[in-house]
């Protein structure tokens, strides 16, 4: 019988075949820490008694609250330095960007590796073909400390993309029909693998890295991109990392990408997606692109597209933060910097930015943010009825201009 | 007598513990006071140890955040019993020590503002006359928790339970 990407992967570490269902523990490749929990994890190693194992298999980096906003993050941040250089341990610093664009940018995700980090957003490894998964402080200290992790090998959900997106649509939006297909717990405990075919290969690893990102929102544990295209062009990729064909999958999805829409996520739940054209008109206040869904060159490159020559409606705030240092220079170099800052856009610095509701753009009590980022629970970024609806870079940037949730074709229309 | 706090489906760590209210933002003696601030701001206040967490579905969906579980352990929660749980809180319930039991029966028969007492070793759950008998974990689980948390095991046997 074959066995699924994930098989593939936790048999190799684990030095066995192992199936879905059965325990392992296996070494890792890279413990991500980022600067949120890191005071969790220092107390946790403390407990142990124990320092990092592999330290250069250690990262933490500074992006959830980059630059600190008050003095608690100050403190706990200014703890991370002298703890990284203490140790041996990297740290990227504040302006390096949101952990997981760091991580693959810096390659210390790679083919075939385990990858676990404090950061339930981890399954974007998987575009590369990491098994990446996100943890809590005690299992990313354990990891740490023991060079290994103790993992149930899951059933996979195969999710097939097939043929090319329309024009105006985006992988945001088949990522969001993805989540919307298996729900929020559809996926609880399994891998999804994601098979591009028919044209969906010439994903780039940016689209990858957003499909395998909102793959948590369907409750994965790792979302596997089955490596093609750009990946095998980037990556010396492993000759066993592929699924048999003959593999067992729970469930099989397919999407026709030839004939999506694009999407929103309304709030509060991930998976309330609907097509735009549902929701359109709904006011906005302000507009946040960026984060690890969406934070990338190609996503800045399709919000200038819309924006260029045109001004954000008065009243919205248009926030920009590019999701790396590296983001943002190839921004400023291609002159998308300046298209976007003409319309009337904020930059802020690369990092997470207000996702998560604490600093850079919080908001007020009935206010409404569209959004590419990839969660809009309630009171996620700011006062518990604040609404969130999060969509692809091009339609975020359309309603930064409208002032109302609409798509760049739309606004067309009633421009012209 | 321990009390049920009772929520419904689809209750996220954000829900749990907001973002804005991470140890690392308010000090790690305050954040406990802020569990449950946007949902139920009187919880902190009223909850007290050994009071029992119920969820519906997909409980604790979303963030990694520890510190949401653990703000509900430093209130004194000792066990949550969910219709079904999302995989990293399960994760951290367990390595906190929490006892997470899964049984939807059990959630639909209780009422918020129940009267329980439960015995985590047998999972026994008595209200008034009525017993409820609980699945109790699987045996990795029960190996860590009888030492107190997976970290606790780690810290006395140097490996992973059955490792």
């Amino acid at each position: 019988m074959g066995q699924t990407l994930a098989e593939k992967i936790l048999s190799r570490k684990a030095g066995r075949e192992v199936r879905a269902g059965e325990l392992v523990v296996v070494e890792v490749d890279q413990v991500m820490v980022v600067d949120s929990i890191a005071g969790s994890f220092f107390k946790r190693l403390e407990y142990l008694e124990a320092t990092p194992r592999y330290p250069e298999r250690v990262s933490i980096v500074i992006d959830h609250v980059a630059p600190a906003a008050n003095l608690e993050v100050a403190k706990a941040q200014k703890e991370i330095r002298e703890w990284g250089r203490r140790h041996g341990i990297r740290v990227f610093d504040v302006g390096r960007g949101v952990c997981h664009q760091v991580l693959v940018e810096e390659g210390l995700a790679q083919p075939g590796w385990v990858v676990v980090g404090s950061d339930s957003h981890s399954t974007t490894y998987g575009a590369v073909g990491a098994f990446g998964t996100g943890m809590g402080a005690t299992d990313i200290a354990l990891a740490a400390a023991s060079g290994r992790t103790w993992l149930r090998v899951p059933e996979s959900v195969k999710v097939v993309f097939r043929g090319q997106l329309p024009p105006g649509v985006t992988a945001k939006d088949a990522a969001l029909e993805m989540v919307r297909r298996l729900t929020a717990e559809g996926a609880t405990y399994m891998a999804v693998e994601i098979h591009l075919q028919d044209g969906a290969e010439a994903f780039s690893r940016g689209e990858r890295m957003t499909l395998a990102n909102l793959t948590v929102e369907a409750g994965a544990k790792a979302g596997l991109v089955v490596p093609s295209g750009e990946v095998l062009e980037l990556y010396r990729v492993p000759d066993w990392l592929y699924p048999d064909p003959d593999a067992t999958y729970v469930q099989e999805v397919e999407i026709d990408l030839t004939r999506l829409t694009p999407r929103v996520s309304v709030p509060f739940f991930v998976d309330n997606v609907h097509e735009v054209a549902e929701v359109k008109g709904k006011r906005v206040d302000q507009v946040f692109i960026g984060t690890c869904t969406n934070g990338r060159i190609e996503d800045l490159r399709a919000a200038a597209e819309v924006l260029k020559g045109r001004k954000v409606a008065p009243g919205v705030r248009l926030l920009v933060i590019p999701a790396s240092s590296e983001v943002l220079e190839e921004a400023a170099r291609d002159g998308t910097l300046l298209t976007l800052l003409e319309a009337g856009a904020t930059i802020g610095t690369p990092g997470c930015g207000p996702c998560m509701g604490r600093h850079m753009g919080v908001l007020a009590p009935g206010e409404v943010c569209v959004s590419t980022s990839n969660r809009n629970f309630r009171g996620r970024m700011g006062a518990p009825d604040a609404e969130i609806y999060l969509v692809s870079p091009r339609v975020a940037a359309a309603s930064a201009v409208a002032g109302y949730l609409t798509t760049p074709e739309e606004l067309e229309e009633t421009h012209a | 007598m321990p009390r049920v706090w009772k929520f419904g489906d689809q209750i996220n760590t954000d829900d749990i513990l907001p973002g804005k209210y991470a140890p690392f933002m308010v000090g790690e003696d305050r954040f406990p006071t802020f569990a449950f601030a946007h949902l139920r701001p009187e919880f902190a206040k009223e909850v007290r140890p050994g009071d029992i967490l119920v969820f519906g579905r997909n409980a604790g969906l979303g963030s990694s955040r520890e510190y949401a579980p653990e703000a509900l352990k430093r209130l004194g929660v000792r066990a949550v019993i969910a219709k079904s749980y999302a995989r990293i809180f399960f994760r951290n319930l367990v390595n906190l020590g929490i006892v997470p039991f899964e049984a939807e029966e059990v959630v639909d028969a209780l009422a918020d503002g129940d009267e329980v007492e439960l015995d985590l070793e047998r999972g026994v759950l008595v209200r008034g006359a009525e017993r409820f008998q609980l699945r109790p974990p699987p045996p990795f689980l029960l190996e860590a928790l009888r030492e107190g948390s997976l970290l606790d095991y780690y810290k006395k046997h140097g490996r992973f339970p059955g490792e």
